[in-house]
Formats: C-alpha cells, structure tokens, sequence
C-alpha cells in the first residue's frame, strides 16, 4: 500500500468537501481512487463507471502521464506519487 | 400577436474577465489556425462576481481528420498547464477553441463534453478576422451565456 496524492479539479472540489487535493492509499491507480470514494461517493462517481473504469471525458494522470498510456486503472503507485484528474475536453463546431 | 422579446439567455451570476491582451492572443491565434479548429485552456482565478482569466495556453488539436469542426484538445497540453498553473497559484478556469466560419455559439459536439464549472469561450473566426467572441458555462444540460468583461 501506497500513500498517494489525488488533486481535484475545481468543479469537483464540491464533492470533496471543498478539497483540492486528497491523500489515499492504494496499491494501483484503481485502488486509490476507490479508497477515496469510500469517503467522497458522489466524487467518485463523477470519476469513474461502474465497471471501474474513468468515465468517458476524464483523464487520469499518474506524475506526467496519462493512465491511459500506462496500464490504465490497473497502474501500480508508489509512495508519494501525485493523481492528477482532469477534464477530457473536445467539441467543434459541427 | 407576438410574445415580448425574449433576450438570450445571460448569466447575472457569472460573468469572465478577459483582459485586452489576452482577447488578442486568442483572436491572433484562432484567424493563424484558420480555416481550423484551434483550442487550449484558460488558466486564471475566481472574482467577486465569476473568474478572471490571467493565462491562456494554445494545446494542440489532435482530432486531424475533421480539424475544420471538431478538437480533440491534447490532454497532455492540459496537463502541462494545469501544473504551471498550479505553480503560479492558479486554477484550470475553463477552455477556449474556434469555430472556423460558424457562430460563436455552442453545439451538441461542445455540449457532450463540457463539464459545470468551467467557462467555453468561443471564438467565431472567418478568413482574416474573429467575427465574435463568447463564453458559455454549462447549468445542467444547457449552456449559460457569460458575460465577457475586459
């Protein structure tokens, strides 16, 4: 188990109890943020699916990069590493 | 008869601040990214009567198959402002991008991914010139008008 730092967007903040940043501990990416919906449901609901999964406009970085990129949720964590979560934003005219 | 005139709708509780210098930055790189969707992030802080923008970064589009009406904006240009953000004391208020020949306003495509809390500035650009300049603010399942203030 690993202490990890998650930062909360602001738009999310309010789910957080007003927090910018929430300190939990996990052994992989999935873990961690479970652990903080234990305390915060209608965060982690905004966060991730019911399968687990980071909804589909949600980006999740570990450090500088996207989880995607790395083993997804599954990602193992190590002591001190910061969770970033952030907007996944398109659009465009049409 | 017809009905009393009906204004947009415009948020008396949120209004942008978006200084001179700022607005030109973003007009000069919507008409150099015409006729494609350019976009990037608002970095700034909350004010008394809704958020003031102190930084826009430009982040890459890499939705390259229909630049001319979607982005995709990078998520790692994201993260890299949301740190430098961070450093300098601020906060992620929002996003910007161009509608290349289109009006400033919002579409289903804008509407699907936006988060509440965060302003849209849109920027109308055609040929050589920015034809307007908005910001949206999602309430719900509608956008919101903001009010743009220098």
């Amino acid at each position: 188990m690993s202490s990890v730092i998650v930062r909360i967007p602001t738009p999310l903040r309010s789910f957080a109890g007003g927090q910018s940043e929430i300190t939990a501990e996990g052994a992989d990416v999935g873990a961690v943020l479970g652990a903080i919906g234990a305390d915060h449901p209608e965060l982690l609901a905004r966060i991730m699916k019911d399968d687990g999964q980071p909804r589909e406009f949600v980006n999740i970085y570990l450090g500088s990069d996207n989880v995607r990129t790395l083993n997804g949720m599954d990602t193992p964590v190590s002591e001190g590493d910061v969770l970033s979560v952030l907007p996944a934003v398109a659009g465009g005219a049409a | 008869m017809p009905g009393p005139f009906q204004p947009p709708r415009v948020s008396q509780m949120n209004r942008i601040s978006l200084p001179a210098p700022m607005r030109e930055e973003l007009a000069a790189i919507a008409v150099d990214g015409y006729p494609y969707e350019t976009c990037g992030v608002l970095v700034g802080a909350c004010a008394d009567d809704g958020v003031r923008v102190e930084k826009v970064f430009q982040a890459r589009n890499l939705n390259t198959e229909r630049a001319r009406d979607r982005y995709v904006l990078d998520p790692d240009d994201l993260m890299s402002a949301d740190l430098a953000a961070r450093e300098a004391g601020l906060e992620i208020i929002g996003f910007w991008h161009t509608h290349p020949d289109h009006p400033a306003r919002p579409s289903e495509t804008d509407r699907e991914a936006a988060w509440d809390g965060y302003s849209y500035i849109i920027l109308s650009v055609s040929g050589s010139r920015v034809e307007d300049l908005r910001s949206w603010r999602l309430n719900g399942e509608g956008f919101v008008e903001e009010q743009v203030a220098a």
